[in-house]
């Protein structure tokens, strides 16, 4: 089958690859790019594991074809941070306990991200609706929720 | 995913003409949530895809008071729930789309492609049905508009053939004095699908409705219409005892069916309280 050259950039890096057109962009970024930080939990759009930005809007990297990322930007949970700063959301999370076995939180973190790039005064009944497409089987999603707000809070002062 | 040939055609002429070439054995991609969900499980193996993506003039949200409003059918869900005139005006299609999946699933899925898909339970059809929608259909150099209500045929089949492109939706102009909701009936608050859809649009004047549409979704083989119940409200001021009957009547022109999650008993309760609520909401929103 015909592979596809497409560019994008990812994390502000210029990517240029021959693509199968049944790859997924999640299986480009883990498989070819070698960035493992985005997950796949459910394969079908379901979970939110997989979430990362593309041209600033959260999508389910799973249910999207490498082949449609061509000439787009794409941003994962491993390009938020500087080499000496977590970003906000990251750190909230961290010093919140918002995870436990960690696999649900590159997923969360980038939803989470992009819900408060969005609207930093987001309610907290809208915040919980808005993360809905992000499942967590470990922390029952109190201390998430926490440390979403206390990103909030931290990003609303250094705004 | 078995392997496929893609497409990214730029202009509609060559979109077309691919479509032509390739007939049953080609799948257009939308926003992929569908079919790519279907070639992950191999309910589809289509030997050739071909991407609307970058086909010109399919896509955004238009409106005049004189031609009312257009949505290109590749428009994202995100895109329709955050428009203003559609929040406005066509109240129920921003709460259908806004209905669908998460966040990270309406930032790909695409109007057209919730239509096109043929199901029964798709959140926007009750909404279309309702807000008096055409859909545009072109092939080839022949385009044909057919009336929401025409276009499905029954579960997963729609009035679409091959080599035909959905291109949009339009819809008439509506008045101040109009008001519409789309409901839900689902278990999970985010991401399940709908057990029963409704939605209804009203006009008002003096305090009396003068015009009702009842759609309902995913009680039977397609989208469809509740007009016994209709026409009970319309003529009507809307009282206690107008809505019962019409809650009873939309429950009586359903016609679902019995599953794990619910049995059609339920489901024609639903209809009815259902109908009942968006007709008091339609019309609350109708007076503002
Ligand atoms: C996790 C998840 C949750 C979901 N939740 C919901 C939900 O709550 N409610 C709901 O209604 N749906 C839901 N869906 C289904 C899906 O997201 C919607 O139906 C969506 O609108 C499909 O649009 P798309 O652009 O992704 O379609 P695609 O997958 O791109 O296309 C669907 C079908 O339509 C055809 N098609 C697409 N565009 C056109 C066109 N312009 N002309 C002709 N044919 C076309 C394609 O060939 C394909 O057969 C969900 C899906 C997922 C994965
Ligand atoms: S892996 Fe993509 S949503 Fe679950
Ligand atoms: S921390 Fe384990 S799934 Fe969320």
């Amino acid at each position: 089958m015909r592979k596809h050259p497409i560019s994008f950039t990812i994390n502000g890096d210029l990517q240029e690859l021959f693509v199968e057109p049944r790859k997924t962009l999640l299986a480009v970024i883990r498989d070819t790019i070698g960035l493992t930080g985005t997950k796949e939990g459910c394969s079908t759009g379901d979970c939110g594991a997989c979430t990362v930005i593309v041209d600033g809007e959260p999508v389910t990297s799973c249910m999207l074809l490498a082949v449609s990322a061509n000439g787009k930007e794409v941003t994962t949970i491993e390009g938020i941070s500087s080499p000496d700063q977590l970003h906000p959301v990251q750190q909230a999370f961290l010093e919140t306990g918002g995870y436990q076995c960690g696999f649900c939180t590159p997923g969360f973190i980038m939803a989470a991200k992009a819900l408060l790039d969005d609207n930093l005064d987001i309610p907290e009944d809208e915040m919980r609706h808005a993360l809905g497409g992000n499942i967590c089987r470990c922390t029952g999603y109190t201390k998430i929720v926490e440390a979403v707000l206390s990103a909030a809070e931290t990003m609303r002062a250094n705004a | 995913m078995r392997n496929f040939e893609y497409f990214e055609p730029k202009t509609f002429a060559e979109a077309s003409a691919l479509l032509t070439r390739y007939g049953g054995e080609a799948e257009l991609l939308g926003g992929g949530t569908d079919l790519i969900i279907g070639m992950k499980d191999r309910t589809l193996t289509p030997g050739y895809v071909i991407s609307l993506e970058h086909v010109p003039g399919i896509e955004g949200i238009t409106y005049d008071d004189c031609d009312g409003l257009w949505v290109g059918a590749m428009t994202k869900m995100r895109a329709i729930e955050r428009s203003s005139i559609v929040r406005e005006r066509y109240t129920a299609l921003a709460e259908g789309a806004e209905e669908v999946g998460s966040i990270q699933i309406r930032n790909l899925a695409t109007l057209g492609g919730n239509i096109a898909h043929g199901s029964p339970a798709a959140d926007t059809a009750a909404a279309l049905l309702v807000l008096d929608a055409q859909v545009k259909i072109a092939g080839g150099e022949v385009e044909r508009s057919v009336p929401i209500a025409d276009f499905y045929l029954g579960p997963g089949q729609t009035v679409l053939r091959t080599g035909e492109i959905l291109t949009g939706f339009s819809m008439p102009a509506r008045s101040a004095n109009s008001g519409s909701q789309y409901l839900k009936h689902k278990i999970r608050q985010v991401m399940d699908l709908a057990f029963v859809g409704v939605a209804t649009s009203v006009s008002l004047s003096n305090g009396t409705v003068t015009d009702t549409k009842i759609g309902l979704a995913a009680v039977a083989p397609k989208p469809i219409r509740a007009t016994d119940a209709e026409a009970i409200i319309t003529g009507s001021s809307l009282s206690g005892e107008v809505l019962r009957q019409a809650a009873g009547a939309a429950a009586g022109q359903s016609s679902p069916i019995s599953d794990l999650r619910c049995t059609a008993e339920h489901r024609r309760e639903i209809v009815a309280a259902l109908t009942k609520e968006t007709a008091t909401t339609a019309v609350a929103r109708a007076q503002v």
